[in-house]
């Protein structure tokens, strides 16, 4: 289709029609300052110049040679079909279906995605995604109020910081109030959330217990426990997980979570600043009506063969306007493909590998500390694939570490001065054996 | 169309029917009609407390959304717990086995303020 602009001409018909002398005229009542008259950008430059001038920026990014940096973002291997399938013009260039049923490939991508995310988490719904893991976290929370016509959210301090600031943002609107649930931060304590000390903070007006499995510090919580804590209060238990733990750990729904959500970054998308990521969510078919976000339905239409639909469109903003269940969500659909071309080309057996590989590789990264003197676990009680250590003059050997292309992990005393001096070190299946050998060698000599 | 005689009648297009002190409030086959075939009905909570013309829950058909609101205040004593599974009884008795919920009423005089069957059959003519 040609493109044709407004002409002069028509620029001048619609001016009178609205009796207006000029566009100007219409940017008024923006401050001068903030107009872009005002703004002092440099003179263009040729494509060769722009090149030149990003090539140069890009040259100050600092590729870390070995990193053990994880908290939220975990490095894998990411199979060279995801990115085929994910370049492929069909997927790559398509914007969100406006008439969603002509598009019956994106919808039976994206409901296959919904497949798959049910079975890894246990769950009986999952949405088309969202924006990322802490956004999906936040509209969670929201949608666990909507069902218990309550205002209060808590969450358990063992919840990626980050998270609970979306969390907090998201809550302020509505006003809704924000608890925090402490985690046994003490010395060779558990690191999580104790159901005792959770069970305390559920009051007649909590919708929500909000915990992660496993949590920032890469401890596991009793999310069974925690379930019930919540249940019994009459809250919901929503479970903030990491996907590949799903291959070796109890399934959410199996342990009474309703309502899920994860970063899905570890299913075959690349650790980069900034993402984009994909947040997933899973839910209860009782609780779907108040799940945020599209949601795609296999039918059969006249001639009784299979299709897709959007369905229980009801609950969306298009339809319900300002009573939608959410009208500040997303779906990232091409990193949710990502999520399913690399679920499908792992496969069960794979995944489990990916998990396992990862658990003993932070085991031995955390042993190799311990044995060389260097540093000693922060928590006691089972972990994942991330490890609390305590480092003596950590933050120093941190900086030294990164001037030698080594990122020694998490710096966790950033979000909790209780926990300054400890380093969160993630493993992946990534993590190499001599990667590791490097940074206990290396630790050594910066002391 | 002739709408019950016994009932009275919001321009919201609910109907209240009132005995000894409590009312049941439900919807009008004018407005199952223009909703069409109803899939999902949002119930108060019993023990929730209703105030006039304000909303109370959501009825869901194939074509749209749409809130209900309280004819009248006071607190949900029962609702029709059958709507969860069966909707349709909006479409097919909406009188009758459609009801939605029953309140003890907070003020009685709210339903002097309602429409009388023809004053309803007027309103939706």
């Amino acid at each position: 289709m040609t493109y044709s602009p407004h002409t002069e001409a028509d620029h001048r018909r619609m001016l009178s029609a609205i009796g207006v002398g000029s566009v100007d005229e219409l940017f008024e009542d923006i401050p001068a300052a903030v107009r872009a008259s005002a703004w002092h950008l440099p003179e263009p430059l040729t494509e060769q110049e722009v090149r030149g001038e990003l090539g140069r920026i890009a040259g100050r990014n600092r590729i870390p040679e070995v990193s053990f940096l994880g908290a939220g973002v975990y490095r894998h291997l990411v199979p060279a079909v995801v990115a085929e399938v994910v370049g492929r013009p069909e997927f790559a260039t398509a914007y969100t279906p406006y008439q969603p049923e002509v598009s019956q490939g994106t919808l039976q991508s994206i409901y296959e995605f919904q497949s798959l995310i049910c079975e890894l988490t246990g769950m009986e719904v999952a949405s088309a995604s969202h924006y990322d893991g802490a956004t999906a976290t936040a509209e969670a929370a929201l949608m666990a109020c909507r069902l218990t016509r309550r205002s209060t959210v808590a969450v358990s301090a063992g919840v990626n910081p980050d998270y609970r600031r979306v969390l907090e943002t998201y809550c302020s609107g509505p006003g809704i109030e924000v608890v925090t649930v402490p985690i046994d931060l003490a010395e060779g304590g558990t690191g999580t959330t104790d159901p005792a000390v959770a069970a305390d903070a559920l009051g007649d007006d909590v919708a929500c217990l909000v915990a992660a499995q496993p949590n920032f510090y890469g401890q596991l919580e009793p999310m069974g426990e925690l379930a019930d804590a919540a249940h019994a209060a009459g809250a919901r238990l929503v479970a903030v997980v990491e996907p590949i733990s799903l291959a070796l750990l109890e399934a959410p729904g199996a342990y009474g979570a309703d309502i899920v959500t994860a970063e899905g970054q570890p299913l075959g998308i690349p650790a980069s600043f900034g993402g984009p990521y994909v947040g997933l969510m899973a839910a209860t078919m009782a609780s779907v009506r108040q799940m945020p976000g599209r949601l795609v339905g296999a039918t059969r239409d006249v001639n009784g063969r299979r299709g897709y639909v959007l369905t229980l469109q009801a609950r969306e903003q298009h339809i319900r306007r300002e009573k939608a269940a959410s009208n500040i969500c997303t779906n990232q659909a091409l990193m949710a493909l990502a999520a399913t071309v690399y679920l499908s080309a792992v496969g069960p057996e794979g995944l489990r590998e990916v998990a396992e590989r990862s658990v003993a590789q932070a085991r031995h990264l955390a042993a190799a500390l311990e044995t060389a003197g260097l540093a000693e676990r922060r928590f006691r009680g089972p972990y994942f694939a991330e490890v609390a250590m305590r480092v003596p003059d950590a933050e120093r050997r941190h900086a030294a570490l990164a001037e030698r292309g080594i990122v020694a992990g998490y710096r966790a005393g950033r979000d909790d001065p209780a926990l300054a001096g400890t380093l969160l070190l993630a493993a992946t299946e990534l993590t190499t054996d001599d990667e590791i050998a490097r940074l206990v060698q290396e630790l050594g000599e910066v002391r | 169309m002739g709408y019950p005689d016994d009932l009275r009648y919001s321009k919201e297009h609910e109907w209240v029917r009132v005995e000894d002190g409590r009312a049941t409030i439900g919807i009008t086959s004018f407005a199952a009609d223009e909703l069409g075939d109803i899939v999902f009905v949002e119930l108060p909570e019993v023990g929730a407390e209703l105030k006039q013309f304000a909303t109370f829950g959501v009825v869901e058909s194939v074509k749209a959304v749409s809130d209900l609101y309280a004819p009248v205040s006071g607190t949900v004593t029962d609702v029709n717990e059958a709507l969860r599974d069966r909707p349709e009884l909006l479409n097919s008795d909406p009188f009758g086995e459609g009801w939605i919920a029953r309140v003890e009423l907070a003020d009685p005089s709210e339903i002097d303020g309602l429409l009388d069957a023809e004053a309803y059959a007027a309103e939706t003519a």
